[in-house]
């Protein structure tokens, strides 16, 4: 059937406003903003007009499915979406109108660059979202380095440089490892089409080592236990737009990946490393919530508790059932508005004081009353107060996680107390006490624009907390399908254990 | 025996007859004729790549069969003579503005060019012996061209006594082969070989061959062969760096190929180890050394003996899919190094020429165009995607896989990220850095538009639209070599 390639659109829809941004002269701020601005929102509705209403929830099978061939044989240019990625793509487009805003007034430095930047970034992200093809998965992926190595490298705090540096070979070390595992697939499989390759059953001791590459770069990008030190470093130097995005958005690739690859492609592996990823997970939840409770900086707090979120994406993930699988997706999307949120409100009094220590604000519950209730809110959210999004991801990955494992589930859920301490601790030191420091006496509540950014982020929360089954709809059926296939090999693999006996 | 057959040698002929009818011009018109002898050599060369591309298909033997003309050098001799062209028509504005302008100069460069021609088609190791000293001496000439300047001096001797070097251990490998098999011709030693039943060949013609792999590696500056190679780059005058750093190369891999392909294929036990460790130290070094460097044109020096340790990695997985990678990536490499070359030129200030990166600092606020210029090269050689360079280093890293050579592109991975720091460090200088490069804009329209196109290359030439036609025609042209 002929139909409009529309992911390709929404892809390369912020493209058109890169070219149109070049037109204008660097000096008019003004029309580079609304620029960018009006090229997000555009993409932003038509794909929620595309992705939103017309994605059909009861197939299983990838849809708006474009293909082309690219690079000779067997390598497409293959593009589609299903119940695991559509509400990525969805994420991605909702959360970059946001981002535009949260630089509004801020950046004035080289505007036109940082628009550029974050529109590019946003069609490298969606095309990772979109790619039915490991080739161009991997095109998209690592291309998404570029900007986001421009974006803390030019406008990041002090030691830029440093964190940029420490995100690019990080990442791309990790990328690299997965190139391999992809050549290794090409030539073994004689494809790099998605779907074919997840038909395709490779050795169970070919599927340990490409596990082994798919995981290197996964890792790294979630991020997991050890390999997370750059997302600290990453988060703090990066001005509180770029936050936004690694927070909301590029960690979510890593667990993308695992769903996306990991699982489908190499169950055998999976299974038998899934207690590797308990192992590595539940120190990632534990740890990195202790670390979060002693750090200076806030946005360091809030990167670490974004490691320990991201501990409970990978127990759901390899708890292997639906309640796990639907319970890490919907963390991860919760987290995408939570923790954007979070970095947006430390930015919006980085904005005033121009520092991100704790210790240097306290009272503001008292002049700046809207955002004292924002701020609390968020905070709520990160803790899984009921009713918020969070919440039902945390509860389907930890009854997921009791079928498999009580011992990983009870870790998890100290890391669940442990997250209210950090969040209430942080909350309490810079929105409670004695307001007594003349320059924060002298901050200004938020004005309209920061309320706008924050209204979309608190409606989606609420509703992903209360009714979450507009959500899950999406996903059923392939979360289903996901799992159905992955039982059938692991079936099979056991059948030709015992077989072997 | 055919009779002689000029045919496939035309665009040799046209070239050197032509080279030297231009030097009787520049020698009657003096100095003053440089621009029109240059932009003639473009011309000539422009003539010979239509030639080159309308000759029939299939293998022709011409000159008692030393030298041959198929799909593979159709291929290689475009690149050279592209990369020839480029690298002449960009010496004319750079010397103008230098006021250096000399006649002879393109006039040597169309000579050496034709030297890289006869490389690429030699099939005889006679025929490779001319090809290869026309080359040689003309690129001594070249690199000692300032002739006031110490550098460039000491950086002409210093090419000369290595190459020479070189030229020697070269020759004596062919004389130990001519002694051991009797015949010089590529075909014929093939034949000769492929009978040499239980023992394999006799140990006097595994000598030979060592000697003659180490005098090519020496032309293609692979480790440990390379030590040439960053002082030349830097003592020789910007666009002659830029004309050593593409054409020359090309042409020694052409030649490299068919030495080990047609004439040695069947003794593949032998050099597949030789090319393996060559491959696996350049790529080390090439990406480790440059760390500490901060003159640009060193740094290119580096890069380049890194690169050609990737088009090596594919040569030594010997098959079809690798060669045809190589081609693919001196494609690339040639659009790449052609735009690093251009910008390289554009460091100019009031005093005189910079090479040193930190001057860069700041460029993206001065020059934003040709920040993004360079900075989309530099990404491009760290093989990022979506740039073009990902593609290429995608194709020979796959052919090594394919051939199960795991372990060797675990460190072409590992070298890749190690390069990719210093890459970045350039970004980061201009666009993170804070200051005031005052150069000169760029008043040559030619310079800017050959950065313009190769860097709108360098982003397109992985679309489907071009990418799959340049695959298609190197693959063709493997397959023309290895049939």
């Amino acid at each position: 059937m002929e139909h409009l390639p529309v992911l390709s659109i929404i892809t390369f829809m912020p493209l058109v406003g890169v070219i149109l941004i070049l037109m204008i002269n660097a000096d008019n701020l003004k029309n580079i903003r609304n620029t960018a601005l009006l090229t997000t929102t555009a993409t932003f509705i038509f794909s929620v007009f595309i992705l939103w209403f017309g994605f059909d929830q009861t197939v299983a099978d990838f849809q708006f499915v474009e293909k082309t061939s690219w690079l000779g044989e067997n390598i497409s240019y293959h593009m589609g979406v299903d119940g695991i990625s559509v509400l990525f793509v969805l994420l991605t487009t909702f959360l970059m109108p946001l981002v535009i805003l949260t630089g509004w007034n801020t950046i004035k430095h080289r505007l036109k660059e940082y628009m550029i930047a974050f529109l590019i970034l946003e069609t490298f992200m969606i095309g990772v979202f979109c790619s039915l093809d490991i080739v161009l998965f991997y095109v998209f992926f690592e291309a998404g380095l570029i900007p986001m190595f421009m974006i803390i490298g030019v406008w990041g705090g002090a030691n830029r440089v440093y964190a940029s540096y420490k995100l690019f070979l990080y990442t791309l070390l990790g990328s690299v490892l997965l190139l391999l595992g992809l050549l290794y697939m090409y030539f073994t499989a004689g494809t790099t089409d998605i779907p074919a390759l997840m038909d395709y059953n490779f050795t169970p001791e070919a599927q340990m080592w490409l596990w082994f590459g798919f995981f290197a770069s996964f890792a790294v990008k979630v991020p997991m236990w050890p390999v997370h030190t750059w997302l600290p470093d990453a988060h703090v130097q990066a001005p509180t737009a770029g936050s936004v995005i690694l927070a909301g958005i590029l960690l979510k690739m890593g667990g993308y990946g695992f769903l996306r690859f990991s699982l489908p492609m190499f169950p055998v592996a999976s299974y038998e490393f899934a207690e590797f990823i308990f192992v590595l997970s539940c120190i990632a939840v534990v740890y990195t919530s202790l670390v979060a409770l002693v750090q200076k900086d806030m946005k360091k707090l809030i990167a670490y508790s974004s490691v320990a979120h991201m501990g409970f994406v990978t127990l759901g993930i390899f708890a292997f059932n639906i309640q796990g699988i639907e319970g890490s997706i919907i963390t991860m999307l919760a987290h995408g508005f939570v923790a954007s949120a979070l970095f947006l409100c430390v930015g919006v009094i980085y904005d005033r004081l121009h520092t991100r220590e704790i210790s240097r604000y306290g009272g503001l519950v008292q002049n700046m009353p809207k955002y004292a209730l924002v701020f609390m809110f968020f905070t709520m959210a990160s803790v899984g107060l009921p009713g918020t999004a969070n919440f039902v991801g945390e509860v389907l990955v930890l009854a997921g996680l009791f079928k498999v494992s009580s011992f990983a589930a009870f870790f998890a859920l100290t890391g669940v107390i442990l997250g209210a301490a950090y969040m209430l601790y942080l909350y309490r030191r810079v929105v409670f006490g004695a307001l007594t420091k003349d320059d924060v006496k002298a901050m200004l509540d938020m004005d309209k624009r920061e309320i706008l950014i924050f209204t979309p982020l608190v409606i989606c929360t609420l509703w992903m907390g209360i009714y979450p089954t507009s959500f899950l709809d999406f996903m059923h059926v392939s979360v289903e399908n996901l799992i159905t296939n992955f039982n059938a090999s692991i079936d099979a693999y056991q059948l030709t254990l015992t077989g072997d006996k | 025996m055919d009779s002689l057959n000029l045919a496939p040698a035309y665009s040799e002929i046209i070239l050197a007859v032509g080279a030297l009818a231009l030097l009787m011009l520049g020698v009657f018109k003096g100095d003053k004729s440089t621009r029109l002898v240059s932009w003639l050599s473009v011309f000539l060369m422009v003539l010979c790549v239509f030639i080159i591309a309308s000759l029939p298909d299939g293998r022709s033997f011409s000159f008692g069969n030393m030298f041959v003309t198929d799909g593979f050098t159709s291929f290689m001799k475009i690149l050279i003579l592209i990369a020839s062209g480029a690298a002449i028509a960009m010496s004319i504005s750079f010397f103008e503005q230098e006021n250096a302008g000399k006649f002879e100069l393109p006039i040597i460069m169309t000579l050496a060019t034709v030297g890289m021609l006869v490389m690429v088609s030699a099939n005889d190791l006679m025929t490779l012996y001319m090809g290869l000293e026309l080359q040689s001496l003309s690129l001594y000439v070249l690199a000692a061209f300032r002739r006031g300047s110490t550098r460039s001096t000491e950086a002409g001797l210093k090419y000369f006594i290595l190459g020479a070097l070189s030229s020697g251990m070269l020759l004596y490998g062919s004389s130990l082969i001519y002694g051991f098999i009797g015949t010089m011709n590529f075909t014929a030693i093939a034949g000769v070989l492929s009978h040499t039943g239980e023992h394999g060949p006799s140990i006097g013609v595994v000598i030979g061959l060592v000697f003659i792999l180490s005098g090519l590696a020496f032309k293609i500056s692979a480790v440990p062969f390379h030590m040439w190679t960053p002082d030349v780059y830097e003592g020789a005058p910007t666009p002659i760096t830029s004309f050593f750093a593409v054409a020359p190369k090309i042409a020694a891999l052409a030649l490299l190929l068919r030495v080990i392909e047609v004439p040695f294929g069947t003794m593949e036990a032998s050099w597949s180890q030789i090319i393996f460790f060559m491959s696996i130290l350049s790529m080390i070094l090439g990406s480790v050394a440059a760390i500490m460097q901060f003159n640009i044109k060193r740094l290119m020096a580096y890069s380049s003996i890194g690169h050609i340790g990737f088009a090596l990695m594919a040569m030594a997985s010997g098959s079809e899919l690798g060669v045809s990678g190589i081609l693919y990536y001196m494609s690339i490499y040639l659009v790449t190094n052609v735009g690093v070359f251009s910008c390289i030129m554009g460091m100019r200030r009031k005093d005189g020429m910079t090479e040193n990166i930190n001057d860069l600092a700041g460029l993206a606020k001065s020059r934003p165009a040709m920040a993004a210029a360079i900075a989309l090269f530099m990404l491009s050689l760290a093989g990022i995607p979506p740039l073009v360079g990902f593609y290429a280093k995608f194709y020979v890293i796959g052919a090594a896989v394919a051939e199960g050579h795991y372990v060797l592109s675990v460190i072409a991975f590992m070298a890749s990220v190690i390069g990719a720091f210093y890459y970045l460090r350039i970004i980061k200088i201009m666009y993170f850095d804070e200051g005031e490069p005052d150069f000169i804009a760029q008043k040559s329209l030619l310079m800017r538009s050959v950065a313009f196109v190769s860097a709108a290359g360098v982003i397109f030439m992985g679309f489907p639209q071009i990418s799959a036609p340049l695959k298609e025609a190197a693959s063709l042209a493997a397959k023309a070599l290895l049939s």
